[in-house]
């Protein structure tokens, strides 16, 4: 058997093929079930009231392009609506209740979470694109989780921090991104809540559906009126947020450009600030990997989401000696995942969030191209409507290239091979972000050695993209700083 | 082929389960499932493997492996019937102008603890009755002592029968024996560079059987050795697989995993009795849109 491994490189490749003529059954999510109104006004106070400005912008299904809903653009003076009823409440109802009465609150809306789940997945898939598989197994259980954690903290944070009498902030402004949307609401609500704060959260333009769902949960829930506001709307509401004089906290997950703009914008005020940006994870393969698994993690890895992760193991590195039978499988993986309709229970990769964003992962691609990484694609189907883009390999990439450097957040994956584990360190290291990477090694003592070395906030081991409420999440670097999640989750929101 | 055990990778088995479960939730169903649900009864080796076995039942079995579901229209036979070496003969007799096999198991079934000479003998035995396929199971004992040169020799030995009398080798782990997932990948390689035309899961015989992870295990080992080789090896996940369901969920996992070119009784089994049945019935639902009482169906 030694002896035509070691020709494999040279012969005919055996390559599989998945053509058949036996099809799976489409197997769309009903949709008849949710409630969606035409037109969605800001969460203010603990009601829905119209924008100041009185303009609105339309969410569409960026796997059709049909238009969803019509959604409030909120103004200066809606912000500032909404930080007073933040404070007010801060002031008159919510830093006084007794903290086991916020946290029945916080359960409340988790209950009401799950309850709704099936239709929160279903509008979460429809607005954003991904698949329904993933909001349905991931993002909604997932809210819900952090929702029923961050309860248990709300009457325990002398426990959490002894001798420290931590304090709420007061009112925390929240700007949240478009990749998973109610999950980062819920990354941002319930550690806010549970410690005491008020809140003031703005989903991204291009997804504000579930957020503005879970303003309905919200309110059926009971909790007091102006603890959490939700206010829509594009950068500049989210700058009204971040300028305002009265907001004590700024939580922000997003681009790392727009996140040194906030940095910059809140210099010199008493506003803390956490930022969880971009990434560009190494995903490290060793020859004495699990190889067939590890496949399984690198598809994972970067195809979870349509690679809209900022934790996505965009950059592969894989050790020389197996980086053939790595590539090959990889080649024939990819044939097996069907790209298509988010609502299909069967759809691995759905559509590309926004057509902003498809035109900047196919620049990517261009890019790659044009500096000659050699460009592998699924051959499967792809919609001819809505925002699709065929799961994509650059092979023979090497560190100077942008599609190795820059944040793509698409299904696109940098592949480059190394020798030694000194070499690979380096170059996972090598680059401004440090958010994530992922080790697949039999050896223990090996994963070990590359936790404490390579710098990023979350190292997996022979596993990606794994999330728990318990578990501490953030960045290194131009990544961000500051953890969600986790008892670490709870610090940014207290003060000491 | 040499076999060398450091040459089987590691397994994952949190990988391998997360797998499987990706595998459990793809929609099968309406046209799709009829059309599974027919590849999947002609991947059956309907099996009798009972001390009281008569010749009576081997020949029922025969006519029912021929005519599952007469009611049915355009219903296809099962790929073979699987019987002790002693039956073989009835079998070949009453299956005579068909194209369903005969497979014999062998080598001192189920527990494989005897000498190689009466394993040679029993096999032959089986062969010279005319079995198409020989099922044999390999020594567990030799194999956790980690003495892999004697397992290997044997399959050789047994390919080598078979071979002399064009009948293809299928080659029993009794996963559940065998235990680790690490270890299942060892003994399909060894299996593999040994000559083995199937890998097999199990006698059917003890608790634990066929399982899906044990299965995709055993799946990737032969898309490995494909990769290395060129050479095709059948897979027969056997026992524990009695509902038409599980089959389907099987049949995605080998299409997913091997692609359409195994996805046919030539590269594919299920050893299964009571699984003829339940596909029988899931296909008569499909056509009168009705579950109908079970006494409808045969029980050879």
């Amino acid at each position: 058997m030694k002896i035509e491994e070691n020709n494999m490189s040279k012969q005919k490749e055996n390559k599989l093929t998945f053509f058949t003529d036996w099809k799976y059954a489409p197997s769309p999510e009903a949709t008849d079930h949710i409630r969606l109104q035409n037109q969605y006004e800001l969460f203010i106070n603990g009601k829905f009231v119209k924008p100041n400005s009185g303009k609105y912008f339309e969410t569409i299904n960026p796997a059709t392009e049909k238009t969803i809903a019509r959604i409030a653009d909120a103004n200066e003076k809606d912000v500032d609506t909404a930080v007073k009823a933040a404070r007010q409440a801060y002031n008159k109802t919510w830093r006084k209740m007794p903290a086991k009465e916020r946290a029945k609150y916080i359960f409340r809306i988790a209950r009401l979470m799950q309850e709704r789940a099936r239709e929160l997945a279903v509008i979460e898939s429809m607005n954003g694109g991904k698949p329904i598989r993933e909001s349905r197994d991931i993002d909604v259980p997932l809210a819900a989780n952090h929702f029923f954690y961050y309860a248990g903290w709300a009457d325990k944070l002398e426990y959490a921090f002894p001798n420290r009498s931590p304090k709420p902030l007061g009112v925390a402004g929240q700007i949240i991104p478009w990749n998973f949307p109610l999950l980062m609401a819920a990354w941002k609500i319930a550690p806010a809540l549970a410690t005491g704060n008020t809140v003031v959260l703005k989903p991204a333009e291009t997804t504000p559906l579930t957020a503005l769902k879970l303003a309905e949960i919200i309110q059926e829930s009971g909790l007091p009126d102006g603890v959490v506001n939700i206010v829509t709307g594009f950068g500049a509401t989210g700058a009204a947020i971040v300028n305002h004089k009265d907001v004590d906290k700024i939580a922000f997950t997003g681009s790392t450009n727009v996140g040194k703009w906030i940095q910059k914008a809140t210099a010199g005020t008493d506003k803390k600030l956490t930022l969880e940006l971009g990434g560009k994870a190494a995903n490290i393969i060793f020859e004495d990997a699990p190889i067939n698994q590890a496949v399984e993690g690198i598809v994972n890895g970067i195809f979870f989401n349509q690679g809209h992760v900022c934790c996505a193991g965009s950059r592969l590195f894989i050790q020389e000696s197996v980086a053939d039978e790595v590539i090959q499988k990889l080649k024939d993986r990819l044939e097996t995942l069907i790209v298509g309709d988010p609502l299909d229970k069967n759809t691995d990769i759905g559509a590309i969030n926004s057509k902003a964003q498809l035109q900047k992962i196919n620049d990517y691609l261009k890019i790659g191209k044009a500096d000659e990484a050699e460009m592998y694609q699924s051959n499967c189907e792809i919609p001819k409507k809505g925002f699709f883009v065929r799961p994509t390999l650059f092979l023979n990439t090497a560190q100077s290239h942008r599609i190795s450097q820059e944040e793509i957040f698409g299904p696109v994956l940098a592949i480059q091979t190394f020798r030694t584990i000194e070499e690979v360190i380096e170059k996972a290291n090598n680059i401004p972000y440090g958010l994530s990477a992922g080790v697949w090694t039999d050896k223990g003592s090996r994963i070990f050695n590359l936790t404490s070395k390579l710098r990023a906030g979350v190292v997996w081991a022979n596993t990606y993209n794994k999330f728990d409420p318990t578990s501490p999440f953030g960045g290194y670097k131009e990544s961000g700083f500051g953890r969600e999640g986790g008892l670490h989750g709870l610090m940014p929101y207290l003060k000491f | 082929m040499t076999y060398n055990f450091k040459d089987s990778p590691t397994i994952d088995q949190v990988g391998i389960e997360e797998r499987v479960a990706r595998f459990n939730t793809r929609s099968i169903k309406k046209d799709s499932k009829v059309q599974a649900l027919k590849l999947a009864l002609n991947m059956i080796d309907l099996t009798t493997l009972e001390g009281k076995d008569t010749e009576g039942k081997v020949k029922q079995l025969c006519y029912k492996a021929m005519h599952p579901h007469d009611h049915l229209p355009n219903l296809p036979t099962t790929a073979a019937v699987c019987v002790y070496p002693t039956f073989v003969k009835v079998a070949k007799v009453a299956l005579k102008g068909s194209d369903v096999k005969v497979a014999s198991v062998s080598t001192a079934f189920p527990s494989g603890n005897s000498t190689l000479e009466i394993k040679i003998l029993d096999t032959t035995l089986a062969l010279e009755n005319g079995a198409d396929e020989i099922d044999m199971v390999i020594s567990r004992g030799e194999f956790l002592k980690g003495n892999y040169n004697f397992v290997y020799d044997e399959i050789a030995t047994i390919k080598a029968l078979c071979q002399k009398h064009k009948a293809r080798l299928k080659v029993i782990f009794e996963t559940g024996e065998i235990s680790t997932l690490d270890n299942v990948r060892r003994v399909s390689d060894l299996a593999m560079c040994a000559g083995a035309d199937f890998i097999k899961t199990s006698t059917g015989k003890i608790g634990v059987a066929a399982t899906m992870p044990v299965t995709l295990v055993m799946l990737d080992a032969i898309k490995d050795f494909y990769y290395k080789t060129g050479i095709m090896v059948g897979m027969k996940p056997a026992g524990g697989i009695s509902s038409a369901k599980s089959a389907l969920q099987y049949l995605v996992m080998l299409h997913e995993t091997l692609g359409s070119a195994w996805l046919n009784n030539k590269w594919f089994r299920f050893g299964a009795s009571s699984l003829a049945n339940d596909i029988i019935l899931q296909l008569e639902k499909e056509a009168k849109g009705v579950y109908f009482s079970k006494d409808y169906i045969s029980i050879d």
